[in-house]
């Protein structure tokens, strides 16, 4: 160990060698090809795109529309799955306490749902880039105050901070999204810090730096694209934290407001009517949320694996 | 020092961040009150003084122990919450042990043997442990085993004793079957995470010159996994298991909700629904406080298992 | 071989492979050698020869993707390689035990020395912990520890790395096996120390009939202390024999270029001759004679490897085309 450590020509043979044997594939393919290797995050990928489609085709899909008060009715309230609404159309997984029909509720809070976890993942993203390539670029003091900052927020459960923000803000999609936005940068923004101050030391920089380059194309030309695997990985699984956040918060009464219902607040309003057996207006949006939230961890875990240097060979 | 310096800036962030919250006398007062009884109240609650003399007043009480009394109880709202404080920690006692109690050795074992079926299926159900929101899974551990099985009590807390000085439940059958679904409900996200801890350290230190080295002794398997194995993967897991405590405390706000367990977390969100301001005040300083605390101890916690810790601290 | 007639160990045409991505690594290729009963036999090559290699092999510790392809290892006519896990666990730290490389990483950190010796010793027999105490810092003693009762409740960093290796060194002698895998067991220590551990190990080997594998670069502590050499590159063994007769007339141009690259008083202001080139990859070895490409001897020939050559004296040689006694530098003085 040691003697190979203290020798630099022993080193560089090991270092050509590998590189002979991952010359033999672009790294896209590779990529892929070690992704793929797990089948259930080719599924849990499958999936995602699945529920995105119905998210995005919610209007065309839903039977009903579950924010039109002219066509929902209270006598609809609370119907066993398959019965039949006052409209006539068949509500396959029941209806909830304001008579909204299950299916068209849930799609139109998937929309809701995905909406609000991934606005603010990309908004928390750049935020947290910003940051934290500039807090790597410029080191010294500007790094310590702003790690401090970062550090501080982390010691606390993002479920505390997004409480007392929705409790000062109110309630609201917009409200929301700053909530989980504030709650999420200082992840993004510590990541990208450490990747980024690994990458600084590297050759590539040091040439960019030395053949008179910007600042700020060093930065953003330079290394923000070689501290790119680590944002994708932790962006999938904060994605998927945001939206079971933004689930609990509405659960908890804060959020989403009644009239525009997550999933998280279906879940909720259902919660009262569970003790009475009426099951299914919690049961369905949780199972939906389940599956979605389970997709995307599914698929940003084994991104880890494959894109984590360390793991590697 | 740095910890009494959050302690002061965190102050000042939840009591502007309250501060802002709603109008309590909305709330508080009946709607057919005039003019003068809104005005007697506005001053008896302080409310018509400048924020930063409210929050000078705040900190001088605070100082004292005094955060204030409830505006929907008129008790100091420092002791409504002490007065819940026992039952949120039981929950998250008992919910941590579940973890480690679980969590290791489930970590262990699947860190040992990687690429069996056991090893897998364990990792993916901690994938899940993840994934579930934790209020959805409590709902639904409601509807299965108090509805549908009728096996245990739904919501609530048991019949409490008092053991040295504590009013606690969990001695008593009936008061362990209370704390039994909340519990598990808030240990799965902890139990899911001490998981992949144990797993990951297992697979680094057993890649360690010195597991070879103390196969080379001739160590029987169960010595080096029990002792050697497992002396060093508890560093981690006792430190982040430690740092989360706090998590697990917050997070029981949820938990509580749900299973209507009445400890600091139920009170919080009710008083919220109240715009009870000096209750989510105290509530918040309270946890600030815990988490000094918790990183105070972690930090004694981590010196004694780590035999390189305590020597740097001599040093230094 | 001048061998004594029932060798303690005695290894043949051992081959251990790794199967990794990139393909297999042959790193120990068909090794064979025999170490008597308080016998010293030295095993020197480069860095990644397969040294290492070839003594966990003997105590069954290869990992994954490693495995004993092929060959024998016989400790007193019982080969280990068709042990059970169970058998060899009983012999490991008992009968055989091993010194490893690297100082720094053999101690466990979180443990106390004392609990690893102590758990050395209590692994093989029914004795008291005041008792294991007791063997655990007479053998501390012996490797030159002071204050061995102080210091054997310590934690393995507040040693340095020369103390940490005499520590692993006591644990290798505390059950008095018969055979010891040394590997490079005094490249940390300094020169008094080092002096002071090979006469113990001499002392141990030649009072209790230990044999002793000594795996290390340095040809120097070989020429004073083994009794046997095994010269070893890219896996294979390519001359062994006495060390008196291969260290004064070494016959494979690899042995020479070792020899030669040794710096000595009577060469001062001399360079120093160097092997040209690097060792090989294991996933890319030359075809034939892996040392063929840095050979200065290489002729047609060396494209098929060579088979083993029996020498008079029972020196073995690899090599199609050895060099004459006549050229053979001067170790020592
Ligand atoms: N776990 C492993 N996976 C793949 N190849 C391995 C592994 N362990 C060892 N090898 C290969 O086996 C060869 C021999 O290694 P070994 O450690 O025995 O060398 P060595 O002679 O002890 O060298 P050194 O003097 O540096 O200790 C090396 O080329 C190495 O690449
Ligand atoms: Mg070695």
């Amino acid at each position: 160990m040691t003697i190979i450590e203290n020798n630099p020509e022993l080193m560089a043979e090991d270092r050509n060698d590998e590189e002979n044997y991952e010359g033999a594939q672009t790294p896209l393919r590779r990529f892929l090809s070690d992704f793929c290797e797990a089948r259930l995050a080719v599924f849990g990928f499958f999936i995602i795109l699945v529920i995105a489609l119905v998210a995005i085709m919610a209007p065309f899909i839903a039977p009903t529309d579950p924010y039109n008060l002219a066509t929902v009715s209270i006598l609809d309230s609370r119907l066993e799955p398959g019965e039949a609404m006052m409209s006539g159309t068949i509500a396959y997984l029941g209806t909830d306490g304001a008579g909204r029909d299950m299916v068209s509720a849930m799609i139109y809070g998937l929309r809701i749902s995905l909406g609000v976890g991934i606005g603010s993942g990309i908004i928390a993203m750049l935020i947290g880039i910003s940051f934290g390539l500039l807090s790597a670029y410029a080191g010294g003091k500007i790094d310590s105050v702003f790690m401090r900052i970062v550090d501080i927020q982390l010691s606390f459960p993002a479920i505390l901070v997004a409480l007392v923000l929705l409790v000062t803000l109110g309630k609201g999609v917009d409200k929301t999204i700053i909530a989980l936005v504030v709650v999420q940068w200082a992840y993004y923004a510590r990541t990208i810090r450490g990747t980024a101050l690994v990458e600084r030391r590297r050759e590539y920089i040091e040439s960019a730096v030395c053949l008179g380059l910007s600042k700020n194309r060093i930065m953003f030309r330079h290394l923000l694209p070689n501290c790119l695997a680590p944002m994708i990985v932790v962006g999938t699984m904060q994605i998927a934290h945001a939206i079971s956040l933004e689930a609990t918060l509405s659960f908890l009464g804060l959020g989403m407001p009644q009239t525009e219902p997550s999933l998280g607040r279906l879940i909720s309003n259902g919660f009262e009517y569970i003790l009475s057996g009426k099951y299914w207006i919690s049961v369905y949006p949780g199972i939906a949320l389940l599956i979605t939230i389970v997709s995307i961890n599914l698929v940003g875990d084994r991104l880890r694996d494959v894109l984590n240097p360390r793991l590697q060979k | 020092m740095q910890s009494a310096l959050v302690v002061v800036i965190m102050s000042f962030i939840v009591f502007s961040g309250v501060f802002l919250v709603g109008d309590p006398v909305e709330i508080l007062v009946s709607d057919d009150a005039d003019q003068e009884e809104r005005e007697m109240m506005i001053k008896s609650m302080g409310l018509d003084k400048p924020f930063l003399v409210q929050y000078g007043i705040f900190i001088s009480k605070a100082v004292r122990g005094d955060l204030g009394d409830s505006f929907v109880f008129q008790e100091p709202a420092l002791l409504l919450i002490l007065d819940r404080m026992p039952a949120t920690m039981e929950l998250a006692v008992v919910a941590l042990l579940i973890a480690i109690i679980f969590g290791i050795p489930l970590g262990v074992w699947a860190g040992l043997k990687p690429e069996s079926l056991a090893s897998k299926s364990i990792m993916t159900g901690s994938i899940l442990g993840f994934s579930l929101p934790t209020f959805w899974v409590g709902i639904m551990m409601i509807l299965l085993f108090a509805v549908l099985l009728g096996w245990l009590p739904s919501t609530g807390r048991g019949d409490v004793q008092i053991i040295l000085g504590m009013p606690i439940s969990v001695f008593s059958w009936d008061g362990f079957s209370h704390v039994l679904m909340p519990a598990v409900n808030l240990a799965l996200f902890k139990l899911s995470m001490v998981i992949r801890l144990a797993r990951a350290g297992t697979r680094e230190v057993m890649h360690q010159d010195y597991i070879k080295f103390a196969r080379a002794k001739g160590l029987k398997e169960s010595r080096i996994i029990l002792v050697h194995v497992l002396k060093n993967i508890l560093i981690p897991v006792v430190t982040v298991l430690g740092l989360e405590f706090g998590g697990l405390v917050a997070f029981s706000v949820v938990t509580e909700t749900v299973f209507a367990w009445p400890g600091m977390g139920k009170l919080l969100i009710d008083s919220i629904g109240l715009l009870d301001r000096p209750i989510i005040v105290a509530y918040l300083m309270i946890i600030v406080f815990l988490f000094v605390f918790i990183n105070l101890v972690v930090d004694i916690c981590y010196s004694i298992l780590d035999p390189r810790v305590r020597l740097e601290d001599i040093k230094s | 071989m001048s061998f004594s007639d029932s060798p303690t160990l005695e290894v043949k045409d051992l081959k251990t492979y790794f199967f990794t991505k990139g393909g297999i690594a042959r790193a120990v290729d068909g090794v064979s050698f025999s170490v008597g009963r308080g016998k010293v036999l030295g095993l020197v090559g480069e860095s990644g020869s397969g040294k290492t290699v070839t003594g966990f092999s003997i105590l069954g510790l290869v990992d994954e993707p490693g495995r004993i392809v092929s060959g024998e290892i016989l400790y007193r006519g019982e080969n280990l390689v068709s042990a059970s896990m169970g058998r060899m666990r009983e012999l490991r730290g008992l009968n055989i035990s091993m010194i490893f490389q690297d100082p720094m990483m053999t101690l466990n950190p979180v443990l106390r020395i004392d609990t690893q010796m102590i758990e050395a010793i209590q692994a093989h027999e029914k004795i008291s912990k005041d008792d294991a105490r007791q063997r655990a810092r007479d053998v501390l003693g012996q490797v030159g520890i002071a204050s061995p009762d102080e210091r054997l409740r310590a934690y393995p960093h507040q040693f340095s790395g020369g103390m940490r290796q005499r520590v692993a060194i006591a644990i290798a002698l505390l059950n008095k096996p018969d055979l010891i895998v040394a590997d490079e067991p005094t490249t940390a220590l300094d020169v008094t120390i080092q002096g002071q551990i090979l006469y113990e190990v001499q002392k141990l080997c030649s009072q209790t009939g230990t044999a002793l594998i000594w795996i290390t670069h340095d040809l120097s502590v070989v020429a004073g202390l083994a009794d046997d050499i095994c010269v070893m590159y890219a896996g294979r063994i390519v001359e062994q024999g006495s060390v008196n007769s291969v260290l004064d007339n070494p016959r494979h141009p690899y042995t020479h270029g070792l020899i030669s690259s040794v710096p000595s008083r009577n060469r001062r202001g001399v360079p120093l001759a160097q092997i040209p080139g690097m060792a090989p990859s294991l996933l890319k070895l030359p075809k034939g004679c892996s040392f063929g490409p840095r050979c200065p001897q290489v002729t047609a020939d060396c494209g098929i490897i060579p088979n083993i050559s029996m020498l008079d004296k029972g020196r073995q040689l690899r090599c199609h085309n050895p060099l004459d006694a006549l050229v053979s530098p001067k170790l020592k003085d």
